[in-house]
């Protein structure tokens, strides 16, 4: 789960992390008088989405005078605000954080990840703040240093000051950093996030170092024992149909193409994507119904993927384990009876009573087409997607 | 033994695994804390995962804890010395994960440093127990044990293992293999979190020293370096054949594709950079995932 910036921040100051000071608003008026308020002289008007790269974007504004924080206000606030990270339709700019400006003398990367391999938390530091991590990575990779962190002892001051030095930190700001890394550290652990950015983190012309960024993704499995973070969603950043498909307990992603699936299983579900582009169609989204979907869950399913207007056909793909093909199959026959189905519809199933599944269908006089395995399945999908 | 037997899942699966060829022999306890004293379909529960192995000499257990518990559930069995952990729950918070991995990454690590002893290779130093999962079907012996949720009869008894990190998708690769009169030595699923026990590495080795195993089907996903990993050690040691697949080649960049660990980021883990290294290190890879058995079948004809 996303948050935006200023919430980020916000967590951050919880756990010791300077940024500068700031106000979350949510029209102009408010933007200029929080700009008032704070006694700055500089401002920057930050356009507060879920999406990576604001500022090539136009959603990041310098303001150095009240005038222009209501300019930069009124031209981000409202705006659909198009990076490399919302696709090309953009995301709509509902809230803006204005903050203090900093005197910037250098920029660093901090990021704290799951490493998988090594199976511990790992920082990742570089000299080289500002940019996308992954650019760094690319180009320069020895200047990503890389910290992983034994979970009982945590990073001890020395580890942090070693890191410090090691991105260029100069000696007098080194134990300010230390602090910065310390309660980076310990707000990914006890707010149990996947993935934390400070992009960049700053020195300032006086010696300090802040967090000008922040960017925190938690895990959605620990979320029940985070009601604090649940309270940070923000809906309006996410697809309505993917918290359509949640409200369900259907894994749901939103596509570009105009097949649709429904699959059970999430590798499965991957798969089926897969061959429909590989016969040459465009998959219009993932969709895992899971292990026991129900005939409710099924016709969920079904309206779910049928509110894509450009949508040309319908494929499902069902192994049944667990699940029985028959079950499913009575799950098909009433969703297809209670939406009003304007696609081609092809269905394969195979696994537990298959046979009893395929009559069900068949009998059902519903013009569902049929399809003996997966590739036969993608080949009739596509080919009803095209009209034949 | 199975730890959450009592809950509806244990029983469901209980029941199932018990029914599947020589299970009436093999399971032959359940954890329950609280319920000690207790039976369910003849097998006797008890209090902990420890009392359980000492009276009846059980040392595999699988998992259906709900997920806040889960991965306390492994500890307890880790803590017991078994030789080999499934855990079917899915939803364990990887923070959880991440610290019950430490603990067996650690386990007797004090002792082990003063003794010359020889590690078991695919153990944690000091740590005797295997961990499958979580958030995985299972494994399965065809026509020998099922210890997992994966439907039995589409399984043929034969000679090619199968390793994956999904569920169903492991189910359509055994039913191609077995529609093809091709059966199965064994089937691990290790599991979709991005934390979790064995890897594709790791069940490859077993399966590269296993008489009975004569080629391996590798099913794996985007998110992680895995079956990279796994692929370079093929190039190096594998003497068997070895087909692979990658799910997710039409998924989008930072999104979680329902399992946890099934996301790409940062740049890493999709799936055509690993069937390039798949293939550059001699698997035999499709991006058909209808073809995975018919693969398979021409690797063998050779």
């Amino acid at each position: 789960m996303k948050i935006h910036e200023y919430q980020g921040k916000e967590i951050l100051r919880q756990f010791g992390v300077p940024t500068p000071r700031g106000k979350a608003c949510f029209s102009v008026d408010e933007a200029v008088s929080a700009a008032q308020d704070s006694g700055a002289t500089v401002w920057v008007v930050k356009a507060q989405i879920h999406a990576g790269g604001r500022g090539k974007g136009g959603g990041v504004k310098v303001a150095r005078s009240l005038e222009e924080v209501r300019l930069a206000a009124e031209q981000i606030l409202g705006m659909q605000l198009v990076t490399h990270q919302t696709g090309n339709e953009g995301q709509r700019v509902r809230r803006l954080l204005v903050e203090e400006g900093a005197q910037i003398s250098r920029e660093f990367y901090l990021g704290m990840v799951i490493d998988r391999d090594a199976q511990r938390v790992a920082l990742l530091a570089s000299s080289e703040g500002g940019m996308e991590i992954e650019e760094v990575a690319l180009h320069s990779p020895e200047k990503i240093h890389t910290l992983r962190i034994d979970p009982v002892a945590g990073m001890s001051a020395e580890e942090a000051a070693q890191v410090a030095r090691l991105i260029g930190i100069p000696e007098a700001s080194v134990a300010g950093t230390v602090v910065v890394l310390q309660g980076l550290y310990r707000a990914f652990v006890e707010k149990e996030a996947m993935l934390a950015e400070i992009n960049p983190l700053v020195l300032t012309a006086d010696g300090r170092v802040l967090a000008l960024d922040a960017k925190f993704n938690f895990d959605s499995n620990a979320l029940f024992r985070h009601s604090e973070i649940v309270a940070l969603r923000d809906l309006d950043e996410e697809d309505p149909a993917e918290i359509e498909a949640s409200k369900f307990d259907l894994s749901y992603i939103s596509l570009e193409g105009d097949i649709a699936c429904l699959v059970n299983g999430a590798g499965l579900a991957m798969a089926t994507m897969d061959i429909i582009k590989l016969y040459g169609g465009n998959p219009a989204n993932f969709l895992d119904v899971g292990g026991g979907a129900s005939r409710e869950k099924v016709t969920e399913a079904f309206k779910l993927m049928l509110k894509n207007p450009g949508l040309k056909a319908i494929l499902v793909n069902i192994f049944g384990g667990i699940m029985k093909c028959d079950v499913i199959a009575e799950g098909i026959v009433a969703a297809v009876r209670e939406v009003h189905l304007r696609v081609p519809l092809v269905v394969r199933l195979e696994g537990t009573n298959v046979e009893l599944g395929k009559k069900i269908l068949a009998e059902s006089g519903l013009p569902i087409i049929s399809a003996s395995d997966m590739a036969d399945a993608a080949e009739k999908a596509v080919a009803a997607a095209r009209g034949n | 033994m199975t730890q959450g037997m009592t809950g509806k899942v244990g029983q469901f699966h209980t029941t199932n695994c018990i029914a599947y060829a020589n299970g009436a022999n093999c399971f032959v306890a359940g954890v329950t804390p609280n319920k000690g004293g207790q039976s369910f379909e003849g097998v006797p529960i008890y209090n902990s995962v420890l009392e359980a192995k000492q009276q009846t000499g059980a040392t595999v257990s699988v998992i259906y804890v709900p997920p806040a518990y889960a991965a306390a559930a492994i500890d307890e069995a880790v803590d017991a010395d078994l030789d080999l952990v499934i855990c079917i729950t899915e939803g364990i918070p990887v923070h959880d994960m991440l610290r019950t991995r430490y603990r067996m990454s650690r386990k007797g690590a004090a002792t082990l440093n003063e003794s010359n002893g020889v590690l078991a290779k695919d153990r944690a130093p000091g740590c005797r127990t295997l961990l499958i999962g979580p958030n995985c079907p299972g494994l399965i012996t065809p026509d020998e044990i099922k210890i997992g949720i994966m439907p039995g009869h589409i399984h043929k008894k034969g000679r090619i293992g199968v390793v994956s990190r999904s569920g169903t998708l492991t189910y359509e690769a055994v039913g191609q293999l077995t529609a093809l009169g091709l059966g199965q030595s064994s089937c691990v699923g290790i599991g979709g979190d991005p934390i979790n026990g064995l890897k594709h590495l790791d069940v490859l080795r077993l399966f590269n020293d296993d008489p009975e195993t004569d080629a391996v089907i590798m099913v794996g996903e985007i998110g992680g370096s895995d079956e990279e990993a796994c692929a370079r050690w093929i190039k190096e040691n594998m003497s068997k054949p070895v087909v692979g697949f990658i799910a997710g080649v039409t998924a989008p960049p930072g999104k979680r594709m329902g399992h946890a660990g099934a996301i790409i980021s940062g740049g890493q883990g999709g799936a055509d950079a690993k069937l390039a290294v798949m293939e550059e290190c001699g698997i035999h890879i499709t991006r058909n995932p209808a073809e995975m058995g018919r693969v398979m079948k021409k690797v063998l004809k050779g």
